[in-house]
């Protein structure tokens, strides 16, 4: 039951084949487009800065998909059927948090090329990049995961996801972003140490948060 | 639908929905091949009591029995409403290891419907669909919620050749429903009966 829900939750989610899923990443590329118009195109300004604006771009990226990831299966009562199947709520958001990782990190690591050529960011900071999206995502798409379950019973829930996210998002935006600054690794260990904790702890959160919504 | 028998009882329940109480010291019990027949006006309580059976949502009092695989139909059909109706299907066909989809396609005469989007069906035909999920999934206690609202006569006359048929296979059915069915032999329960009298209310 698990592979067929984790082949549906994927087919949802997936740039191209789901319903306006691409769109995270084409904003993602889209803020790495604009910043060189913002700021001129000095290349030592936009290498120095350009990596803190691909987090940034990242983080946005991460709020666009939450108003569809929890509540709209909810009001569909999917859930509800797979509870009746026996199926824990933990073991649906675990499916659910990899469908959406997988549908959001590994294409914007990829975008990431793009977006680095416009920006001038080369060689190792490029790769420090990269690196630091690839283990920073998984805590992103975590703490998106439990968000969008928390907020899945409320009218604004979408409006108050974005805001809820900046916060919880911070830590791995300081080590990301500060790991390309001094140009070392240990930085990355610290944001794929949160994101390791974050995914840990995603499923029982959110499983957590649709039961109690499931209740009103 | 060899499994040991179903079994469907519930003891002297009470349900709250926020802060009001809908009904208590509600007791029954369903044995195999029976079928009950909810009634009581909007709000009384159906739903909740249905949910409550399906492990849903906790009760305020009381405890509920069940055995056998549930069965959940209600106003919401779990399917994807960007997928073509087939497809939609076929995941809980999948999932449920369903029997035949054809012919419980073929019965629901939703062929036709196969490669329409389900949120482009109607209100009936996607009850129908709904039957056809549950029908895949071979529950032997069934929970129906307005099972027949939104459907035309002929498909009104369907669903209740499917009690029919669940019952005489031994299932269970509970259905809350304002309009009739022809079931014969279903019990019925007035939800309104077990619904709190104003002075313990106050």
């Amino acid at each position: 039951m698990l592979a067929q829900l984790l082949r549906r939750d994927l087919a949802q989610f997936f740039p191209f084949t789901g319903s306006g899923a691409a769109l995270p990443v084409v904003f993602f590329v889209a803020v790495a487009m604009l910043f060189p118009f913002a700021v001129g195109p000095d290349a030592n300004l936009l290498a120095r800065t350009g990596g803190g604006v691909v987090w940034i771009a990242a983080l946005l990226a991460a709020i666009l998909p939450l108003e569809k990831l929890v509540a709209r299966d909810i009001d569909l009562g999917f859930f509800d059927q797979l509870k009746l199947r026996g199926l824990a709520e933990e073991a649906m958001m675990a499916v659910r948090l990899i469908a959406h990782w997988l549908s959001f990190g590994p294409p914007l690591v990829l975008a990431t090329l793009p977006a680095a050529a416009l920006l001038k960011i080369e060689g190792e900071t490029l790769q420090i990049l990269a690196v630091g999206l690839l283990v920073g995502t998984p805590g992103l798409a975590a703490i998106g995961l439990i968000i969008a379950a928390l907020t899945a019973s409320l009218r604004a829930g979408a409006a108050l996801s974005g805001l809820l996210l900046i916060p919880l998002a911070l830590p791995i935006l300081i080590f990301g972003a500060g790991a390309l600054a001094r140009q070392d690794q240990i930085s990355l260990g610290f944001v794929a140490a949160i994101s390791l904790a974050l995914v840990a702890i995603a499923p029982f959160a959110a499983g957590a948060a649709i039961r109690a919504a499931r209740e009103n | 639908m060899q499994a040991p028998s179903p079994a469907l009882s519930v003891h002297d329940l009470a349900c709250r929905r926020g802060e009001r109480l809908l009904f208590r010291r509600l007791s029954f019990a369903l044995e195999p091949g029976a079928a009950c027949h909810v009634t009581g006006a909007n709000g009384a309580g159906k739903t909740t009591l249905i949910r409550a059976l399906a492990g849903l949502m906790t009760p305020y009092a009381g405890e509920v029995r069940r055995e056998g695989a549930l069965g959940l139909l209600d106003e919401r059909s779990g399917l994807d409403p960007d997928l073509p109706l087939g497809r939609a299907l076929a995941f809980w066909f999948a999932v449920d290891a369903g029997n035949a989809p054809q012919a419980i396609m073929a019965r629901l005469r939703l062929e036709a419907l196969a490669e329409v989007p389900v949120r482009y069906l109607s209100t009936g035909q996607k009850k129908r669909a709904a039957f056809a999920r549950l029908l895949g999934q071979a529950a032997q206690v069934w929970l129906l919620d307005e099972p027949l609202s939104g459907l035309d006569t002929a498909s009104q006359g369907l669903v209740s050749e499917l009690v029919r048929e669940h019952c005489a296979q031994r299932g269970i059915a509970l259905i809350a429903s304002h309009q009739p069915l022809d079931v014969p032999g279903m019990t019925h329960l007035a939800i309104e009966d077990y619904a709190p009298s104003d002075e313990a209310e106050a």
